[in-house]
């Protein structure tokens, strides 16, 4: 640890720079670092390569201790005593088991309570701990951001790389700060905030960057509403989204069963309050929010960035002066099935998801029941879906009775797993069909070919399989 | 790794900002536990006019007249030539892999998505950012004349138009190297192991609970 004397001659650093700089194992040519991996997460789609990479080299896992692994992506949502009837998503499965136990890697199967999608089951198990760096085959490992983790997705060949060496050579990406004071309106939540900072900065907008989230409206968050913000930081194009410890991030941790106990406590606990950024550290860009003027978002094209407030309309491509825009916005109006100037209020989903590494943690569950509380779906909703994120966030909605709550009204309960947010098991749209969507993107043929998804928070979903179209939530509320 | 050198090839022009992932191999296609087969999947729902699945009989399937890889004009292409911020969304390497099953070796883009990016070296492929006008007049120029070709010289540095004129672009020097040499990553890194055992010790001290 870094002596006071130290840390008085450094230049103020970033939350990012400190994180970086302590998990360089070497400069390498042409300006990247070799950089440690503290923990891999691994699932079942985009890790098969990997391991038959492993397999034909000769190599094995450089620390296999630091792999976790489960099966998420590609898993049914219904029964699972019967098994998988797709052929290709058993196999997948099936294979994920083989390597795992070849490999000598820690997996929770499919039986296993502690199951669930990565993002959820990472920081419920304290897998997920301040400092470390954190790769994934999947795009929103930046969920783990929340814990001040330089956590960030790779592709398959990158899971083989860290598999076998515990390292990747990588350029810096340039911090970012994205500074939201201010208080979130009741019934404006973590969702509402980070697809307003997407509709601010556009999906592309943080290329490059890594983004630090802080400021009072950040502060005050839960830590699972942390970790919406910072999983739907790839939307806007960067890979990383972090935000600085504080009591909150530690009363989480502890007692967790990955996370450090007995005589490694206290220095762990010293060492994470050093993992903030410093007074006067330098960003390469800071872009700023106030949070009480952002409303309940609802997304009405095929890119996150094409998001609204509740009040809006949809907007009119002929108002859009880049034609590249323009273009881009016609095209997903004509996907979507919508009029410039169509009141959001107006748009009628016909199944509703409430699920995802983005909001399927039990906060989540617990905002959406109470929309729902004493309600009905609205006989025009073909289907609404709750999909907890873990097996454990499932149990313990059960015995708040929130599942219950969640059934009674006409959703259906389903078992833990990314389900319909990519619709690569049976839980999808059909084409031409609308769902109100918990989850974080809304690209064509995201949640099943031809479907047409609409962003939104959880409280938002609930509300809207209650009134059969889009409301403000706090006219839901009792 | 297969080299990188030079490429004289047929451009494809994909008309459309923002090109997830989902569109370039869509989900469906992920169960496979291979690298290779996904090219007849590569952009599925806009190539072709009904449902695509695994294990269908692809050459039987309607196609959709309107999409540009299905045009005879750009048969055959290595070249894909995008708008803004091409690959973004899921981080699956699935992406490049269709595109290089396909036949695709480079792509031109003013910016691509920073996973699809990297996973493109560790795939043989060039992606190359060259400005947003210059992309236009690109695209300008492929509309205009079949059978449009460009040369790319990596050790170079430069496309070369039809023309004669050639653009310079930049890359990462180490991935230069690599893409020129048909390096192994993977190799490159344990040839560090030592130094990559000396920092775990010293990580080792300084947060012994991510050890024991």
């Amino acid at each position: 640890m870094m002596s006071t004397d130290a840390a008085l001659t450094q230049p103020p650093r970033t939350l990012f720079d400190k994180i970086w700089q302590r998990h360089v194992v070497q400069e390498t040519a042409g300006g990247a670092s070799l950089l440690y991996v503290d923990r891999q997460l691994v699932y079942e789609v985009t890790s098969p390569q990997a391991f038959e990479g492993l397999r034909l080299a000769g190599r094995t896992p450089w620390r296999r201790e630091t792999v976790l692994a489960t099966a998420d992506h590609n898993v049914p949502t219904t029964t699972r005593s019967e098994g998988i009837a797709d052929p290709l998503s058993r196999l997948q499965v099936e294979q994920l088991e083989i390597n795992c136990k070849e490999f000598g890697i820690t997996e929770f199967g499919l039986r296993d309570r502690r199951q669930g999608i990565i993002h959820v089951i990472g920081p419920e198990q304290g897998a997920t701990l301040p400092g470390m760096t954190i790769v994934a085959g999947d795009s929103h490992t930046s969920t783990h951001g929340a814990f001040a983790a330089l956590a960030f997705g790779v592709g398959t060949s990158e899971v083989e790389h860290v598999l076998a060496t515990q390292c990747l050579s990588l350029r810096k990406m340039k911090p970012m700060l994205v500074q939201v004071d201010g208080a979130l309106r009741p019934g404006v939540g973590a969702k509402d905030l980070i697809l307003a900072i997407i509709a601010k900065l556009g999906t592309a907008g943080a290329t490059g960057y890594a983004i630090e989230f802080a400021g009072t409206a950040i502060r005050s968050l839960s830590i699972e509403a942390r970790m919406t913000v910072c999983n739907m930081a790839i939307e806007a194009g960067a890979r990383v989204g972090l935000i600085g410890v504080d009591d909150k991030t530690i009363d989480y941790l502890q007692g967790r069963p990955f996370a450090p106990a007995g005589k490694h406590w206290a220095p762990a606990v010293a060492y994470w309050r050093t993992l903030a950024s410093d007074p006067e550290a330098h960003f390469e860009r800071v872009v700023t929010l106030d949070a009480s003027a952002v409303n309940p978002m609802v997304s009405w094209g095929t890119s996150p960035e094409m998001v609204v407030g509740i009040d809006a309309v949809v907007p009119d491509p002929a108002l859009e002066p880049d034609p590249v825009k323009r273009a881009g916005m016609r095209s997903a109006l004509h996907y979507m099935g919508l009029a410039p100037g169509t009141p959001i209020r107006s748009i009628r989903p016909d199944k509703v998801f409430i699920g995802s590494c983005t909001n399927a943690r039990i906060e989540d569950l617990r905002a959406a029941a109470a929309v729902v509380q004493g309600r009905r779906v609205a006989s025009t909703i073909k289907l609404a879906l709750v999909v907890p994120g873990s097996g454990l966030v499932k149990a313990q909605a059960e015995q708040e009775g929130l599942a219950r709550i969640f059934t009674q009204a006409g959703f259906e309960w389903r078992e833990p797993g990314c389900s319909m947010c990519l619709g690569m098991n049976e839980d999808r749209l059909g084409p031409g069909e609308r769902c109100a969507s918990t989850s974080n993107r809304n690209f064509e043929g995201r949640q099943g070919p031809g479907g047409r998804t609409h962003l939104v928070s959880p409280e938002m979903a609930a509300a809207a399989a209650i009134a059969g179209h889009f409301v403000d939530v706090s006219e839901a509320r009792h | 790794m297969d080299r990188f050198t030079t490429l004289d090839g047929l451009v494809l022009p994909i008309a459309r900002s923002n090109v997830d992932t989902d569109a370039i191999i869509p989900k469906q296609f992920m169960k496979s536990i291979r690298r290779t087969g996904f090219g007849p999947n590569l952009f599925d729902e806009w190539r072709y006019l009904d449902r695509g699945e695994p294990g269908q009989d692809n050459s039987a399937r309607p196609l959709n007249p309107d999409f540009a890889l299905n045009l005879p004009r750009y048969r055959g292409a290595q070249i894909v030539l995008a708008r803004e911020n091409f690959g973004c969304g899921s981080s699956r390497e699935h992406a490049p892999w269709a595109l290089r099953d396909y036949g695709i070796k480079a792509l031109i883009a003013p910016s691509f998505a920073d996973i699809f990016h990297g996973n493109c070296f560790k795939n043989a492929m060039l992606p190359i950012v060259l400005d947003a006008a210059t992309v236009d007049e690109l695209f300008q120029a492929v509309d205009a004349a079949p059978g449009y070709r460009l040369h790319i010289d990596l050790p170079a540095q430069s496309v070369t138009m039809p023309s004669g004129e050639a653009i310079r672009f930049e890359i990462d020097a180490f991935r230069k190297h690599c893409l020129l040499n048909g390096l192994d990553d993977i190799a490159l890194t344990l040839g560090q192991a030592d130094a990559i055992r000396a920092y775990e010790r010293v990580r080792r001290v300084q947060e012994p609970w991510l050890f024991e």
